[in-house]
């Protein structure tokens, strides 16, 4: 298959920014994306030790509205958002009535009567189809709103402290997922202390026209405390590390939230759902296999897509498989049978058909200090 | 803007060759490397290994990628740089200097010079860049 030309690749209002800067670009979903400007790794670790800046306005936003928005929501994912006040946001899964997953995403509550919901790149479109077409509450209106978004996303130790003297929204005051509008650098936000990295940091949301001036005055900000432009590859390993599932590796229609290892965002007992009957059965039945992290015994690297055995036999696939910058080890996730699951077994990767040693450890790889 | 050394000649896999006599300094070029992005593993052949021309010399991994080197010419394997074991990066940083690969004495002394020349190596990539 020829890759399509730039041209007919979709763009972010920032992609001259990142061209202009040097970037590496790629085709991401259909998307014209930065990969990286310095390099994976110096992008990597200034996100862990300082900060990143992360253009991601190819994600999506889906906004429900009305008197039976939350039903909408309710009937349609897995976490229970009944539990969310103003201001607070949770992550949650868009399921199949296998319990498998349509995409993961963060819903957001801006009110009783108004939900905004992140999505990821590829399967926006998708996914509002089909939560539209089971829409079945007159009191409930949808918009697919990811051209009216841009997004940034400032991630790391010193994210409050860059990000602070833009805004006079209380940085320190908003507590992990929750989220308020207000300005940074005189423009109206919608300001999420959330974030796909594993540090604390904030995502930006935000009419796109103000894009180039968000992204340069925060670059502007920080670059003395170490800011650097991040692109996807960073955004890749640093999830990795933090053992963050990604849709379309550890998530897809088949993989169920039980398998994914996901259950505390499942909530069966919030009422009917797209997928619960399932997750039900499966419940009582027990699953047959689930999602592990391992690290790499010797030097080599798993891939994406390598093959897993365990004393010889083959039992899957690698799901995602990486050099871990920070944690300066070779880390990947997979399905294992579940009696397989024990941290310290030892499997092995095919690679590139060579068997590898491995061993599985616990999620996540890389945890964060806590903040005081 | 990158600067590939004239005395040097270079193969569409992207190998430069260095040589002197019979004794050629082989390593990938700074197209490679930055295609590749940051490098954190070379694999290297052992000294007395034999080799021909477009075999598989040895491998380089990044964070996102793996790719094969081709060994430039045909002889023998002289020598390695050990250093590219601890400092991978130095293939980022020193592609045509510091992060030489191997050292081969040449099956044939005039193998080198049939290999594309500077100018003719860098139409080649730009070439590559402008069809991307």
């Amino acid at each position: 298959m020829t890759a399509p030309p730039t041209t007919q690749l979709r763009k972010t209002a920032l992609n001259s920014t990142h061209r202009r800067l040097g970037a590496k670009m790629v085709n991401f979903g259909g998307w014209d994306m930065p990969i990286e400007y310095t390099g994976i790794i110096s992008e990597h670790m200034a996100t862990r030790t300082a900060a990143g800046l992360f253009d991601v306005s190819h994600m999506g936003e889906i906004e429900v509205r009305g008197t039976e928005a939350l039903a909408l929501v309710q009937s349609v994912t897995s976490n229970n958002a009944a539990k969310l006040g103003d201001g607070h946001a949770q992550y949650s899964g868009l399921l199949n009535d296998r319990g498998g997953f349509v995409d993961d995403l963060l819903v957001h509550r801006i009110s009783e009567t108004h939900y905004l919901l992140c999505v990821n790149a590829g399967t926006q479109d998708g996914d509002f189809e089909y939560i539209r077409a089971r829409n079945r509450f007159a009191g409930a209106e949808m918009e697919n709103a990811g051209a009216r978004y841009s997004q940034l996303a400032l991630q790391g130790p010193k994210a409050l402290a860059i990000l602070a003297p833009l805004t006079k929204t209380p940085l320190d005051a908003l507590r992990y997922y929750q989220f308020e509008f207000g300005e940074v650098c005189g423009v109206e936000c919608l300001i999420a202390r959330t974030g796909y990295t594993g540090e604390d940091g904030f995502e930006l949301y935000f009419s796109p026209e103000h894009s180039e001036k968000l992204w340069d005055a925060l670059l502007d900000a920080g670059r003395p405390a170490g800011l650097l432009p991040c692109g996807l590859g960073a955004r890749n390993t640093l999830r990795l590390e933090a053992g963050m599932r990604l849709y379309g590796h550890e998530l897809d229609e088949t993989t169920t939230v039980w398998e994914a290892d996901l259950g505390w965002i499942c909530k069966l007992d919030k009422g009917e759902f797209v997928g619960r009957k399932a997750l039900v059965e499966q419940k009582a039945r027990g699953v047959a296999r689930i999602l592990v992290g391992f690290e790499m015994s010797e030097r080599q690297i798993a891939r994406d897509a390598c093959g897993v055995s365990i004393a010889g036999a083959p039992v899957g696939r690698v799901t995602s498989g990486s050099p871990a910058p920070f944690l300066k080890k070779n880390i990947g996730m997979a399905y294992v049978p579940v009696a397989a699951r024990a941290a310290g077994a030892q499997i092995e990767i095919d690679i590139r058909g060579n068997r590898a040693p491995a061993r599985i450890v616990p999620l996540p790889f890389y945890k964060r200090a806590p903040s005081q | 803007m990158a600067t590939y050394p004239t005395d040097y000649r270079y193969t569409r896999e992207h190998e430069w060759v260095s040589s002197k006599g019979d004794l050629a300094t082989v390593g990938i070029t700074d197209y490679a490397q930055h295609e590749l992005g940051d490098v954190v593993y070379v694999g290297l052949p052992e000294v007395g290994t034999a080799m021909k021309a477009g075999q598989i010399l040895g491998s380089v991994e990044s964070v996102k990628t793996m790719s094969d080197i081709y060994a430039p010419v045909s002889g023998t394997v002289v020598e390695i740089n050990s250093e590219l074991t601890a400092a991978p990066e130095k293939v980022n940083q020193d592609p045509h200097g510091a992060a030489w690969m191997v050292r081969i004495k040449l099956s044939d002394a005039a193998e080198p010079a049939k290999l594309l020349d500077a100018a003719a190596y860098q139409a080649f990539i730009a070439e590559k860049d402008s069809a991307a």
